[in-house]
Order: C-alpha cells, then structure tokens, then sequence
C-alpha cells in the first residue's frame, strides 16, 4: 500500500466537503439556541447551497479533464461514468430538497435535521457510485440507507410514515444480509474484494465448476439485495407501502437517486467486474426485468392513491431499465442511461404534482379528487397530463425516447420476447396513466380547486413538464455526453 | 368563358354554403340564382357559336395525376355534345333555381339547399366538360353525392333517408361498373383522355375490318381469357361502362331507386332525376361512341335494355297514384327510348331527345310541384280532382308539358320521340334487336300517352276528392314559380321545331361534327327519313288512342278503372308493385346482406372479436390486477417471504441452467 499524500486526495474533495458541511450543519443545529424555525431556515439554506457547490464541483473536476483516477487500492473510483451518475444523483437530491422547503416550513415535516439526512444520504450513495471494492460498496449503502430508514420516518407523528420507516428498515436490513452475504461469498470463491482484482479471477473460471458455481450464488445474493433497492420485482413488496407513507419529497429521492445509485451499481458489476458472466447474470436480470414490467403495468391499475400508482410505475420503470442492462451491450448502456435521466426529469414533475394536491392545508392522495381539475386549474391539468404521456411513452415526448432507446438496445441483443413483453406491458401503463388524463380532463368537477400552488413548485413543474414537452427538439448535446460516458466506460 | 360557366355555380355553392343567412335570408338564394342565370346566358352564347359553325377546343386548368404512364388533367373538352349539354343543364338548373326560391319559402335550411343545388350544378358541369374519364369519374361520383345529399334534404323523415341510401347504394353498383370500365381502358388504351381512346378506338376499327395491317401494342389486348372463356375485351369495357350508364340513367335493372328519389323536394326531382343527372348515362355513352360502335353485341345490349326500359317503366306508371312517381316512372321510360336510339346507332337522336326531354319533364315535375304546392303537400292524385278552375296556370303548363310529353305534333317531344321510333324502325331492317325496340318503343308511346293523361284527368277534372279544409287554401303558385314555367312551356312547345334541323336534320353531321360517332349511324339516320308513312303516324296514332282511352277510362267512365283492376288483379297488384322489382331485390339481396351483417356483428364482431379480444383483454388485466394487489397484503413476513421465494427461485434456475 503506497503512502497517500494530501493531494491525492483531491478527487475524494467533493464527497469530503459534503459530510464535513452536513456535520456542521448538525452540529450548529444540536448546539444553536435560536427559536426552530429560523434554525430550518439556515439548514436548509445551507444544504441547498452545498449540494449546489458539490453539483458543480462535479461538473468542474469533469471538464478539468481531471478525472479517472483510483484511491486508496482502488476502493474508491473516480472516472466518467461515476461523475455521470453523481450528477444525476445531486440533480435529484437538490430537487429532493427543493421540494421540501415547503413543507418543511409548516408543522408537517419540521425536524432539522431532515436536510442533513438528505445529505449523508447523498454522500452515501456518491460513496456506492465511486466505489471500487466490496467493502466501501457496503459502506456507501450502508450510509445511504440508514439515512434513508430514517426519513422514510421522518414525520414520528404519523402513523402511516413509521410504518413505512419500520417496513423499509426491517426489510432492508434483509435485503443488506443478502448483498453482504453474497459479496461474502465472492470473497470467499475469489480471495479478494476488489472490483479488478475479482474480475480478472472471475475470467479465469471455467464454467461449470464449483469455483464458478459458488461465485455465480455470490452474485445471485448480491444482485437480489440490489434489486431490492430499485424495487425491482420480486423485491419490490415494500414500494408501495413506503411510498405511500414517506413524506413525498422523501418518496421522490427514494424514486430517482437511490435507484440510480443501485443501478450504477448494478452497471459496474455487470459491465465491468463480472463482464465474462454474462450467461449468468444476464438471465437474473431478464426475470427480473419480465416480473418487473408486468407486475408494474397491471397492479398499478387497481391503484386509486395516486403515490401507490407512481410507486407500481416506478416498478414498471426498473423493470425496463433493467430491460436495457440485460441487452448486455454498449446500445443498452446508452438506453439505461437515457431511461435513468429521462426519468429523474419526468419523476420530478410528477412528484411535484402530488405535492401541489393540496385542500384545505391537506394533502390529498387520491385519484379522484383530480375529477374535473382542468377546469379550475388548466396549466396544472396540462403539465400533469403532459408527464403522465410522457411516462406513457407517447411520443414526441421525451417519455418515448427513454423507451426507444431500452427496446433498441433489446432487439439489437436479440431479446425479442422481452422486448414485446415490455411493448406490451408499456400498453397496458399507458391505461392508468390516461385514465388519470380522463380523470382530470371529463370527469365531473364535484370539488372546488387545490390550494394555491407555491411558486416553487410551479417552477419545477414547469422545469419538468418544458423539458418533456420540448426536450425532444435538443438531444444531441446530452445523448453526446451519454455517449462519451459509455465509451469511457467499456 | 367556359371556364366561368363550369365554376361559377361552386362559387355559388361555397358562397350559400359557408356564408348561410349572414349576409340576410335571401342572400345564398339569391346569389345562387343569378349566378346560374349568368352562366345559363353564357352557355346559349357559346351554343350559338357553335350552331354557326365553331371548332372544338380544350381548356387546360391544372394537373392533376401523373404517375407513370398514366397521366389525368383537369381539362374541359368543349365539343358540340359538350355545349348541347351546358345549356341543358344550366338552363334548367337556372330555372330550377329561381323556382326553389318561391317552392321552398317556408324551408328554414335554404342556404343548405340552394348550395347543394349549385354544387350538383357544378359537379353536372364538371361530368360534361370532362376531357378524361377520370374527371368525368369525379363528375359523376359528385353528382351522385349532390343527389343524395339531396334526396336526403327533409333528414327528418326516415323515408327520405332511406330513398337518399338506395339511391346511393343502387348507383353504387353501376359506378363499380363504370370504374372497372375504367380501368378496362387503361388496360386497353394505355390513356383515360378521350382524345387516345377515339384514336384507338378508330385503329381498332380499322383493324376490324381490315383496312390496316399495321400492328399496334394493343392489339394482344383484344381478348382476354377469363376461367375457359375468351372475351372480346372491347365488348367486356362497354358493357361494364354501360352498366354504369344504367344505374346512373336508371335502366332496367338498375332503375329502383328514381321512383323513390321522388321523396326529395319537387325541384330537385325535376333538376336532378328528370332533365339533367340521369341523363348523365346517355351522355356517357354518345360520347364513347367511337367506342361502344366497335361492340355490335354492347350495342344489342343498350338497345334491349333502352326498348325494354321503355316499355315496362310505362306500363307501371300506368296504376301509380302518386303524381310524382307517375312523371318519375315517366322519366325511366323516356331514358329507355334514349337508349334504344343509341343502341341502334342513332347517336344525334338519343341527343336530341335528352334535349328536348329534359324541358317538357322539367316542366311536368315543377308543374306537379306547383300542384303539390297547391293542396298543400298533398301528392296522392285520388285525393285531387278538378284542380283546373283552381289553378288555370298550372294546368296550361301541365297541358303543354303533357302534349309535348307524348308526342302531339309540333310540340318538341313529336320530333324527338317519333325520330327515335322512326330510327328503331330503320335499323330493325337488319337487327332483330331494331325491330324489338321498334315493338316496344311504339307500345311505350300508347302506354305514355294513356298514363299522361290519366294524370292530367285525375289531378285536373272530374269530380273533386279535396277535403274542404283543404281547398280553403289552395292558390296559383306565385310568379317566381310561374315564369320558369312559361320559359320551359315555350322550350317544350317550339324547342324541337327550332332545332330539328341542328340535330337530326340533313346538315346534322355538320352540326355534331366529331363529337358522336357519325358513321355507322349514318346508315340508320338516312333510312330513317325514308321510313314508310305509316311508320311516321305509328306514333301519333298511339298517342291520340291512348288519350281516348285515357279520357273514356277517367272522365267518361270513371267506376271503370277499379272495376277493371278487379277484374285483373293480378295484372293491377303485378305493375302496382312495380313488377315486384323491389321486392325481389330486398328478398335476393337486402336481406340475405341484412343477415350477414347481422351475422358478422353479433357473432364475428361482438362475440369473436369483442369477447376474446378488447373485452377478453380488458378483464383478464383486471383481473391480473386483482391477483396482484392481493399479494399486496401489507404483511411484513409476507414481503420477506416473497423475496426469499424470489431468490430461491433464481437459484434454483442458475444451478438449473449451470449443471443441466
């Protein structure tokens, strides 16, 4: 092991500020004696202003050219392909917060350190991104979920939130026991925890023998505690609970950063560790991927909570980003990584819809209080149905591209029958997210209108909604980054 | 000019159509009228032109279709057929125009009428200055839509709408014919303009009688084998343009749907299914000739159909009571005698018999509407009687209309029909199809007169059958329904005094030029003027029995037409029912299609397709749907059960797929 200078860790610099600044944070916030709400007022000023500052940290070291590199053995990465997806995750993390400052004003969600969660979380999952080795992969999810268990909580007084704490901790914890034993068992098989060092083993097996066997169990535990993670079935049975009982903003990071973060993950292992398994790992991900889309598409129909739906949804989504990786090829990685931005921008604008449903100082969660809203609020019908297109995969919105690109990359690889599954079960979504559209659009106006919309949420739905409407019109700049990302990678 | 007499009348119909009653209620109304006025004035003026000797020409307006070989402009031909037809139509279109202004004051959807009148007018126009088959197509397809959105006007009543189908679904099968024929020529000629297919017609003619040896493409073309049959292409594309010719016309066969057309307002029966769209046939088929006189056996045909036509639409106006489907079964008859005249070759006589039919029968029906108008909707002729003092007018006009309708001598229809009869006499020397229609033509004639007065006697004398609160309202039409009656009296009266000697008179070679095929007619034409003498009072004589006959039967003796009926019942309820026509079609036809429908939508459509397709689809998602949420039970040891089943289950299927 080589001596580390201070220097070199430069490119740990943005993960580094970010915990030292939430600590603060914490720390002013235990040890402060100013009245609570000015107190949330600084806290969440300042994790909005950090998490901007690591955002462009990221952006910068990317353009600096200082990137790929490795720390301490490689347990800690740093190239483009992690830069790509921490981006992604301080995008939504900064929305996350965003979000909330709403609600975190009124006696809903008032904790002070819920900003702080939010960005040990963030830390957390950029630690999973750029990890090279089992054991700072543990670590990173570790830091990330625990935080999470705690916000899916956040509001101690409500019953249905500690539920959903309760039910995400004890099955996480599950789903942690599976990852750790599977990575347990490719140390045991390989001798080593990092990511190269097990590849380079991993291409010496020779299927089949016990070597292998051992290490394709390894990967089986550790892929299950992963799908648990971005929900994907048969893993997914706590989705809809939590999403309903967690505060939305809370749901929202659950939705677009812990997923992306699982599924850089799950890119890494695939790609590029256990790239000579693909036999293997490529018929995990198919299942997954097949219970995934129909369960998605025809629970969701059933739903009349507006959070359950977007919950099942998002399992339908998992189902086809997984669809993407398990084409195995570099058309698919592109797909995967479109589907995983288009989708943070569409999540965003729903989430915030669920968030502008309000009566009377209440949040109101079900489908049919909608009846007849484009009467008393036209551009809010408009943008909600917008997205629910979009997420329908209508084109030309942008909703359609991350679906062509995931059913590109399937056919190129041959995957015929999923493919159709997956047009199929998108057909079936395309109902529940319409019958919303029908809902909003001619169904009776029984109620009177939602409370004002904040002017926050009306930007980020606006922001959400143009992107979507529009985004088609600009694709060359982002689909060249996704591009450059991917090469870099394989 | 041309140019404005074929688009005038659109502007007037997008004018009354799209503007309504912005511009004031009479607005459409009047807009429409004078603009038809303004083109009937230009049509006269081009008529005279060519009566003193003009040339043919061609306007180009756009193109339309090129692709390959195959190439069809927008482009009027402007012959004299061509212009004989312009101030046909426009003229009585015009009338028809003004007329409407006064029959249809009460209507609150004038604006709707009056832009459908003009569009047909427009779509008439478009048919008769086609210089390709393709636009004649257009045409002809328009007028038949103006027709049924016509018959159809009183959407209210469900027998309007019925009549407007029939019209639509009968015409439909003669219009399948006349494409096919279409595409026949396509085939054949390589070309849809008229100019390639006279030209080809001609080389093939030579061809024929062996005047050429030159061998032209296509000549292999000549006969097609269909199954074990070799058909002469040439009779094959005339039979199935005339097939065309018949549903539009009205033929025998294809003729049930003009009676029931009568449902729509008076005027449009007069314009549309009396003087100009049902000639649209004849017109058809003179302008082909070149063509149609290569077929000796599509000739046979036309006649047959024309004589037969002739004779059986007249024997079943003899019993109709309704004073519209009298003169309706009237018009089916007189496009027979059309026919006949050009299956025999006389082209320029079946011309002019259009010519002078579409006047006097215009003048019947708007008569008749103006006595509809006068006892109050009433068309039932039982229920009027001695209408003559009442409304002195429209008697006279009707007498004019009548006299000219059967052939009283120096009115129009005497030159005309009796020219028809003296051609079928002349060619019957060496067709036994001639002497046919020589037979039926002539019993037509006794048959028309004797229906014809029939009417004039049940409607105008005799004892009055009109309910009292009725007669308290009867009146003479006002003046704008008036004078297009006198102009058209006098068209009936002198028309074909006038112009006999344009159309079949010695110079009538001169005067048609190479618009209809001359030759073969020739023959036909100049034995016609020297058929013996009785042969020219055959005619007359019939007319002249059938009034007796009409007037012993109706005024002398009027118990003795129902004893009569009595007596031959079958005969009677036979041509009361329209020799049971519409009853063989509903039976062979109607209802075998009813039941198919029937068929494909309650078993194919809602049981197959419906039960196992969307509705299948639709329930077995739902209940998909209900299979998962119930494993959705919010029980934390069945979520984690589930996912040890998950991963178990994957692998059991990785050691599965390693080791097997």
């Amino acid at each position: 092991m080589s001596k580390v200078t201070l220097s070199d860790l430069l490119p740990l610099l943005p993960e580094i500020i970010l915990i030292i600044g939430a600590i603060l944070i914490l720390m002013y916030g235990v040890f402060s004696s100013r009245e609570k709400a000015r107190l949330n007022e600084i806290a969440m000023g300042f994790s909005l202003a950090l998490i901007l500052l690591i955002f462009s940290m990221t952006i910068l070291s990317w353009s600096s050219g200082s990137i790929e590199s490795e720390l301490f053995d490689g347990a800690f990465v740093l190239d483009m392909f992690s830069s790509f997806v921490k981006c992604l995750i301080l995008f939504s993390s900064f929305f996350c917060l965003l979000m909330s400052v709403d609600l975190f004003k009124s006696e809903e969600l008032s904790n002070f350190e819920y900003p702080v969660l939010i960005l040990f979380s963030t830390a957390g999952m950029m630690m999973v991104v750029s990890s090279g080795n089992f054991i700072s992969l543990y670590m990173g999810m570790e830091i990330q979920s625990l935080s999470l268990y705690i916000l899916a909580s956040i509001q101690r007084e409500s019953l249905r939130s500690t539920e959903a704490g309760l039910k995400y901790f004890v099955l996480g914890a599950l789903a942690s026991g599976m990852s750790l034993y599977g990575i347990s068992l490719i140390y045991g098989f390989t001798g080593s925890t990092n990511f190269s060092a097990i590849s380079r083993l991993a291409s010496e097996f020779h299927a089949p023998d016990e070597a292998s066997l051992g290490l394709v169990f390894g990967l089986i535990f550790l892929l299950a505690g992963l799908a648990f993670k971005i929900s994907a079935a048969p893993f997914h049975m706590w989705t809809p609970d939590v999403y309903m009982g967690a505060p939305t903003p809370v749901t929202f990071l659950f939705a677009t950063a812990s997923k992306i973060t699982s599924i850089a993950v799950l890119i890494r292992l695939t790609m590029s560790v256990f790239p000579v398994m693909i036999l293997q790992w490529q018929q995990i991900l198919i299942f997954l991927s097949l219970c995934s889309m129909i369960l998605g598409s025809f629970s969701a129909i059933g739903q009349n909570n507006i959070k359950r739906l977007v919950a099942y949804s998002s399992i339908g989504h998992a189902g086809f980003i997984l669809l993407g990786l398990s084409a195995g090829s570099q058309a698919g990685l592109i797909g995967v990584l479109v589907y995983m931005s288009i989708y943070t921008f569409m999540a965003l604008g729903i989430f915030s819809c669920i968030l502008a449903m309000r009566r009377g100082g209440e949040a109101v969660e079900s489908i049919n209080t909608l009846s007849g809203i484009a009467k008393h609020e036209p551009m809010f019908a408009f943008l909600f149905a917008t997205l629910l297109f979009s997420l329908a995969g209508i084109p030309p919105l942008l909703g359609f591209f991350a679906k062509f690109y995931v059913l590109l990359a399937a056919v190129g690889s041959h995957l015929y029958g999923l493919a159709l599954v997956a047009v199929l079960s998108s057909v079936v979504s395309a109902f529940y997210y319409l019958r919303i559209v029908k809902i909003m659009y001619f169904d009776e106006a029984n109620q009177e209108s939602f409370d004002p919309i904040s002017s926050i949420i009306h930007v980020i739905l606006l922001i959400s909604g143009g992107i979507s409407l529009f985004g088609f019109a600009f694709p060359r700049p982002f689909m060249y980054i996704v591009k450059t990302v991917v090469l870099s990678f394989l | 000019m041309i140019s404005l007499i074929v688009f005038l009348p659109l502007i007037g119909a997008l004018f009354a159509g799209f503007s309504g009653e912005r511009f004031g209620k009479e607005a459409p109304e009047i807009v429409t009228s004078s603009l038809l006025t303004l083109t009937a004035f230009l049509s006269w003026i081009v008529f005279f032109k060519f009566a003193a000797g003009g040339e043919p020409f061609l306007i180009f307006i756009a193109s339309w279709i090129t692709s390959g070989t195959f190439q069809a402009d927008w482009m009027l031909r402007i012959d004299i057929l061509t212009v004989i037809m312009l101030v046909v139509v426009t003229t009585v279109s015009s009338l028809v125009h003004w007329y409407s202004i006064g029959y249809m004051h009460t209507d609150p959807h004038r604006s709707r009428f009056f832009s459908y009148l003009s569009f047909f007018t427009f779509a008439m126009l478009i048919l008769v200055t086609s210089d390709n088959l393709l636009q004649m197509f257009f045409g002809w397809e328009g007028v038949g839509l103006a027709s049924y959105l016509l018959i159809g006007f009183w959407y209210q009543r469900p027998r309007a709408n019925a009549a407007a189908m029939k019209a639509f679904l009968v015409n439909r099968v003669g219009d399948f014919g006349f494409a096919l024929g279409i595409l026949g020529i396509f085939v054949l000629f390589g070309a849809v303009d008229f100019e390639s297919i006279f030209n080809g017609s001609r080389s093939i003619g030579n061809f024929f009688e062996g005047k050429s040896q030159e061998i032209l493409p296509f000549y292999d073309l000549l006969h097609i084998d269909f199954l074990f049959w070799k058909i002469d292409t040439v009779t094959l594309i005339c039979l199935l343009l005339f097939m065309g010719a018949m549903g539009k016309s009205a033929q025998f066969f294809l003729h049930t749907w003009l009676p029931d057309a009568m449902e729509g307002p008076t005027p449009v029966s007069a314009l549309i299914h009396a003087a100009t769209m049902v000639t649209a046939g004849i017109f058809m088929v003179a302008r082909l000739s070149p063509l149609f006189v290569l077929s000796p056996f599509a000739m046979t045909v036309i006649t047959v159909i024309g004589a037969t036509t002739a004779f059986f639409a007249a024997t079943v106006a003899l019993v109709q009571n309704d004073i519209k489907r009298v003169i309706a079964y009237s018009t089916c008859s007189q496009l027979g005698y059309m026919f006949a005249a050009l299956g025999v070759g006389a082209f320029s006589v079946g011309v002019f018999h259009l010519f002078t039919h579409a006047f006097f029968k215009a003048l019947l029906f708007l008569g008749a509407g103006s006595v509809i108008h006068a006892v109050s909707e009433e068309q039932d002729m039982n229920k009027m009687g001695g209408l003559c003092s009442y409304i002195p007018k429209t008697y006279l006009m009707m007498l004019i209309g009548t006299f000219a309708l059967t052939g009283f001598p120096l009115t129009s229809g005497y030159f005309s029909k009796d020219a028809i009869i003296e051609a079928t006499y002349a060619a019957s020397f060496h067709s036994s199809a001639g002497f046919y229609a020589f037979l039926m033509t002539s019993m037509a004639a006794l048959l028309t007169s004797f229906y014809s007065w029939r009417l004039i006697f049940l409607t105008f004398h005799g004892t009055s059958h009109i309910s009292s609160e009725i007669k308290e309202h009867i009146h003479e039409s006002p003046m704008i329904m008036l004078v297009p009656l006198f102009i058209l009296a006098f068209a009936s009266l002198f028309f074909g005094f006038i112009f006999k000697s344009f159309f079949i008179g010695k110079n009538y070679d001169h005067f048609f030029g190479n618009s209809v095929f001359p030759s073969s007619g020739t023959a036909v034409l100049d034995a016609m003027h020297h058929v013996p003498f009785w042969v020219i009072w055959t005619p007359t004589l019939a007319m002249i029995s059938g009034f007796i006959f009409a007037l012993l039967l109706y005024l002398k003796w009027p118990n003795f037409p129902s004893r009569l009926a009595e007596q031959n019942i079958f005969l009677y309820k036979f041509l009361l029912n329209k020799w049971y026509f519409d009853d063989l079609y509903h039976f062979f036809f109607v209802r075998p299609i009813i039941w198919l429908g029937n068929f494909f939508w309650k078993r194919g459509d809602t049981f197959l397709i419906d039960g196992f397709g969307p509705d299948a689809v639709a329930a077995r998602t739902l209940d998909l749907s209900r299979i998962f949420s119930r494993f959705q039970t919010g029980y934390l040891y069945h979520y984690a059960f589930i996912m040890l089943i998950g991963l178990t289950f994957l692998m059991t299927f990785c050691i599965w797929r390693i080791l097997g």
